[in-house]
């Protein structure tokens, strides 16, 4: 494929995601995007008219109304404060699910790649998990567990683990081959060394690029869950359990799915444009093809 | 060639077996008492402890581990703790609708997606191409239901096209049975084309790139030509990986169809079973469909050797 | 071959326009049938079942007064022996006739499970089937609601089946499903949780005299009724509106405008009487061991919002402070002012303060995945809260509740404080059924409160020889019961049925029945 990258260069692609200047315009419209839409979710507790829990039964599923610009919701609360709210949370476990997973994925993907001992033992056990269908496993692990954040998080998480775990595996091994680990192995460097300073800097652009994809699909993870039943509680408000809520209003008011939803699918949609151009920018073959 | 098939065959086996002390780890780990769902409301501490013994429930962790393991050797799945019905019956009667709609969703899909990622290569950086591209990021990231609540606004409710609800098996009539699984199918491909049309498009965007697409487009071939039968066939192993992979994400697209469509399949009945504590049957389905993910990729990987002939064992 | 195959199209073309059309009523129900031994579970959705394939000795009437259906009764002088007399022509659906032994083993079947039947096994010297078609049932001193338990429609009613069937021991479930009931339960086309089919029996007699409720003739006159459960109520409103479906048993009310100016479906109230939202509280562990902090926890709550936020029209809910329920013979409002008045937040901090409230977080379990369950606790955790307590609601699906609501373990480890359910009026309207009014500690309902004073008050109901002295004594237990809060009642609702307009005479039971109604084309 493309020559041998050395440590300090491989650092190079990542340090040009960071740099915008490079990106085309839809990527570039994507990261203002989100960049919105994350500053509206930060200053959501200054920018949101109402409290997200204060209800008022009495005036609940109103339009837009004084006080409550895009009106209420089943209990009366006020809409636009519970989804300016509720980005946070969504982004929180979706942030969490992807770092943990990248994390303990790399961890575990090292370990199989660097020794050969536990690749075999790993790599039938990632195979196991990587069967089960995600959302069974996150519908049972939050039922089972009790929907905290915690465990919603756990339970998108832990369906991710496998494939960050190949993908480090497979670079871990493509990388042990090329001279200067062999010479630093040869030199009787500790493996710690080795991974941490030879073999990690080579995982990190590719796992920039899962860990955006990871995020995303953990936000719409969350939704789904939450549609499902098996999602946090109504009192911290998500774009999925704002959604859920409004599911069964669908029909009589569309909003309760339709504000949650194009903030969601917005989002998701911004992330999956920059990880697609980070990428582009990062795949050597296409570099190929481009330059 | 033989060998390796047979490799492939014997692997499956401590997958399955690891999924298996997984599922049964994930169940009785966490709480959830499956004995005071069957007794109900009014149940007493010794009715409990009664149902709790005849389920076998106080036994070890271990001897009940080999007890369901031992069972499932024999083919034997067990009961429904809910319904007291055998859970391979229960699965047999609602296979139908899930395996109906995810074969009509993988034709779909193949059939706009493969299309879709060629020409959206061919035509590298055009607008088909940026427009296949974003149509394929917007399936990702609109979640299903929503998808699918705004196909039953329009195309049920204000064109009346199709029917709301329900399911009707192929042994009614292909048209009966298109009219109730078009729309979920479509809902399902929504998501299957993204991923499928990105992944071709890719791929042929690396084979297109290969030195003997050069040589093919200056020995004059037809463009066509090149496309489908060269550049294709070679592209065509990674796409059938994601076809197989994404499997996965089928399933779980059809746990949430099969909620908004009102399907008798079996991702309402594992998702049910699954908020009723009904061990066995969540047991079962999540090793069957494990099971399935498993073969479908085994399948795929062998028939590598078909598509491309470079790889031989 | 293509011959025979025309001639069976066209005999069933010819079928299909005759007189002889199968009529098919395909109605969706609250839930979905999962559970088919009534004896094992309160599910309503299982006694529905129940009803379709099973018969039963005696039955309510509209005026909730007992009124034989397989058998006739006759009360000794000392009001300690009653003699049951089955009726002509009753046969279970295997073709065997039905025998007084059969409704002996189902009964005492029945009476492990069954409150009410513990109640009368513990006064009864002896059950027996003296010949083929009576029954003497001898109790050891008399017992006035004797007849009321036996033919009540809810909870677990008393349901007979075939002896064999009767003798599975009352905690297994039973797997034959043979009924004497107007209904078939046709068990090949039967998937859990998804649909049932029921064909007309058609050797049922029925009684001479006109259906009322659960009591009176039970004429069928469909052959075939199919319950399909539709997790996502607007799916079964579409399928209802495009003629897809027959009948929703409960409608959300948020959702009948859509209903609203479409010829071909009627909406209206099935159930007179209604249902009950209402509160328990954990009696055994911080902070509601403490009398004045559960009378805090009551006064800061007001039934309004609660129904306001579930229901939404205030057609469908009344606001209703009486433990029996209102529009009942025995409900009365004593001591209900807060609750219904608009709640008494001063009154609750008040009482915070007075018993010295530490902050010890109170367990609100909330279940999810039921709609008729999901917005009270949101609704009365924030009334909680704003009177000073601190709560930790817990979301879980209902079957989490229902296992962690048995365990008696203190909240840090596992258990709970608080839950809310809902009950049918006719379940919680006498003192001696509900399942909140037992003070027995242990051997009481969850909560498990010890409360000797209830059990006398009931004592005396059980006395009491005539209506007036019922209600002098329900008043009493309704002033207790809020004293001591043995459940915060949050009010009544009913929720609406919808049917196609080609569905009549349909029975305004709070069962649902299929019986006498018809369909036409």
């Amino acid at each position: 494929m493309s020559q041998a990258p050395q440590p300090s260069s491989a650092m190079q692609p990542v340090l040009r995601v960071i740099g915008l200047p490079h990106l085309g315009i839809g990527p570039k419209i994507a990261a203002l995007v989100l960049a919105l839409i994350v500053a509206a979710t930060i200053l959501a507790p200054w920018l949101a008219p109402h409290d997200p829990l204060t209800m008022d039964p009495l005036v609940r599923l109103k339009g837009p109304m004084e006080g409550h610009p895009l009106g209420t919701d089943n209990y009366g609360r006020d809409i636009l404060s519970r989804v300016l709210i509720g980005g946070r949370l969504s982004l929180v476990i979706g942030i969490a699910a992807a770092v943990v997973s990248v994390i303990l994925g790399l961890v575990i993907g090292m370990i199989a790649g660097f020794f050969h001992t536990a690749d075999a033992i790993i790599m039938r056990m990632m195979d196991a998990l990587m069967a089960i269908p995600a959302i069974l496993l996150a519908i049972a692990l939050v039922a089972l567990n009790g929907p905290s954040v915690g465990s919603v998080i756990a339970a998108i998480t832990i369906p991710e683990i496998p494939r960050v775990v190949r993908l480090v595996r497979a670079v871990v091994l493509g990388a042990r081959e090329e001279p200067y680990v062999e010479a630093a192995i040869a030199l009787g460097s500790s493996t710690f060394k080795i991974l941490t300073r030879h073999l990690l800097p080579n995982t990190l652009a590719p796992l920039i690029v899962q860990g955006t994809y990871i995020l995303a699909s953990a936000i719409l993870t969350e939704a789904i869950l939450s549609f499902l039943g098996a999602g946090v509680s109504t009192e911290t408000p998500t774009w999925g359990n704002i959604m859920a809520e409004g599911r069964q209003f669908f029909r009589i008011k569309p909003d309760l799915i339709l504000y949650p939803g194009v903030m969601l699918s917005l989002c998701i949609l911004s992330i999956n444009l920059l990880g697609d151009a980070a990428r582009d920018m990062l795949d050597p073959r296409l570099k190929k093809r481009a330059g | 060639m033989l060998g390796y098939i047979l490799r492939r065959i014997l692997a499956v086996i401590p997958v399955m077996l690891l999924v298996a002390v997984f599922v049964f780890l994930l169940l009785r780990l966490t709480p959830g008492d499956p004995a005071a769902i069957i007794a109900g409301d009014m149940a007493t501490p010794a009715q409990l402890e009664r149902i709790r013994e005849a389920m076998g429930l106080n036994q070890p962790l271990h001897v009940q581990f080999f007890t369901w393991v031992g069972q499932l050797l024999r083919g034997d799945l067990g009961t429904s703790l809910i319904s007291s019905t055998p859970v391979a019956g229960m699965i047999a009667d609602r296979m139908g609708p899930t395996l109906a709609i995810a074969l009509l969703t993988i034709l779909m899909s193949v059939a706009l997606a493969i299309p879709m990622g060629v020409i959206a290569a061919w035509k590298h950086r055009s607008g088909a191409d940026y427009a296949v591209m974003t149509f394929s990021v917007l399936g990702f990231s609109v979640p299903v239901f929503v998808i699918g609540y705004v196909f039953i606004l329009l195309f049920s409710l204000k064109l009346g096209w199709f029917p709301v609800q329900g399911y009707t098996p192929i042994s009614e009539g292909l048209v009966a049975f298109l009219k109730n699984a078009f729309l979920p199918a479509l809902t399902l491909t929504t998501i299957y084309v993204a991923l499928i049309a990105r992944m071709t498009r890719a791929n042929m965007l690396e084979v297109l790139g290969e030195d003997y697409i050069r040589t093919a487009r200056a020995k004059g071939a037809p463009e066509h030509r090149v496309l489908f039968r060269h550049a294709l066939r070679n592209a065509a192993v990674p796409i059938l990986t994601v076809i197989g992979t994404g499997f996965a994400l089928l399933i779980g697209g059809v746990v949430v169809t099969e909620t908004v469509f009102n399907i008798p399949g079996i991702g309402r009945l594992t998702v049910d079973a699954i908020l009723a504590r009904d061990y066995p049957v969540i047991q079962a389905m999540i090793l069957l469909t494990s099971f399935l993910y498993v073969l479908v990729n085994l399948i795929i990987d062998l028939s590598y050797t078909f598509f491309d002939p470079r790889i031989r064992y | 071959m293509l011959k025979k195959l025309t001639a069976t199209l066209l005999a069933s073309s010819i079928l299909a326009g005759s007189a002889w059309a199968e009529t098919t009523v395909t109605a969706v129900m609250h839930s979905g049938l999962r559970v088919l031994d009534p004896v094992m579970t309160t599910a309503h959705i299982t006694r529905d079942h129940a009803y379709m394939i099973y018969d039963v000795l005696i039955a309510q009437d509209s005026e909730f007064q007992p009124q034989p259906q397989m058998a006739d009764w006759e009360i000794s002088e000392d009001q300690k022996t009653y003699v049951f007399t089955l009726r002509d022509g009753l046969k279970f659906h295997d073709g065997e006739p039905v025998t007084a032994a059969d409704a002996v083993a189902s009964l005492k079947r029945w009476a492990e499970n069954d409150a009410g039947g513990q109640v009368i096994m513990d006064r009864t010297e002896s059950l027996e089937a003296t010949d083929d078609k009576t029954i003497t049932w001898v109790l050891s001193e008399p017992f006035v609601p004797m007849l009321d338990v036996l033919s009540k429609q809810s909870a677990l009613p008393p349901f007979i089946m075939p002896a064999r069937v009767a003798e599975t021991p009352a905690d297994e479930p039973i797997t034959d499903y043979t009924g004497s009931g107007p209904f078939r339960f046709v068990e090949e086309e039967f998937q859990p949780g998804v649909s049932v089919t029921y064909e007309k029996n058609p050797d049922y007699v029925p009684r001479d005299e006109p259906a009322d409720w659960m009591a009176g003739g039970k004429v069928v006159n469909v052959d075939k009724v199919k319950w399909v459960n539709m997790a996502d109520i607007q799916t079964a409103v579409n399928a209802l509106m495009s003629g897809e479906i027959d009948y929703i048993e409960q409608m959300q009310v948020d959702l009948l405008p859509l209903l609203e100016g479409d010829p071909n479906v009627v909406v209206e109230v099935r159930e007179p009487t209604g249902m009950q939202t209402m509160t328990r509280l954990n009696f055994l562990h911080p902070p509601f061991d403490d009398p004045k902090i559960r009378q805090a926890a009551l006064a800061a709550i007001s039934q309004e919002p609660v129904l306001a936020a579930m229901i939404g029209n205030p057609e469908y809910y009344q606001i209703c402070g009486a433990v029996l329920g209102c529009g009942t013979p025995l409900g009365s409002e004593t001591d209900a002012d807060t609750l219904t008045g608009g709640g008494g937040m001063e009154k609750a901090k008040a009482l915070l303060e007075e018993a010295g409230y530490d902050g010890t977080p109170v367990v609100l379990m909330a279940p999810t995945d039921l709609v008729a369950l999901a917005t009270q606790p949101v609704v009365v955790s924030q009334m909680l809260r704003d009177a000073g307590f601190t709560v930790d609601m817990q979301p879980m699906d209902w079957q989490t509740l229902v296992t962690r609501r048995a365990g008696q373990a203190a909240p840090a480890d596992g258990g709970w404080n608080m839950f809310i359910t809902n009950w049918m009026v006719p379940e919680i309207s006498n003192p001696i059924s509900n399942p909140m009014l037992n003070g027995r500690g242990n051997d009481a309902w969850f909560g498990w409160p010890t409360d000797e004073k209830i059990e006398q008050l009931k004592a005396e109901y059980i006395a009491a020889e005539d209506l007036d002295a019922q209600k002098q004594v329900s008043d009493k237990i309704q002033a207790h019961a809020i004293e001591n809060v043995l459940l915060v009642p949050l009010g009544q609702y009913s929720l609406p049925q919808a049917r196609r307009s080609t569905i009549t005479d349909m029975i305004n039971s709070p069962v649902p029945v299929f019986w006498n109604l018809k369909k036409t084309e």
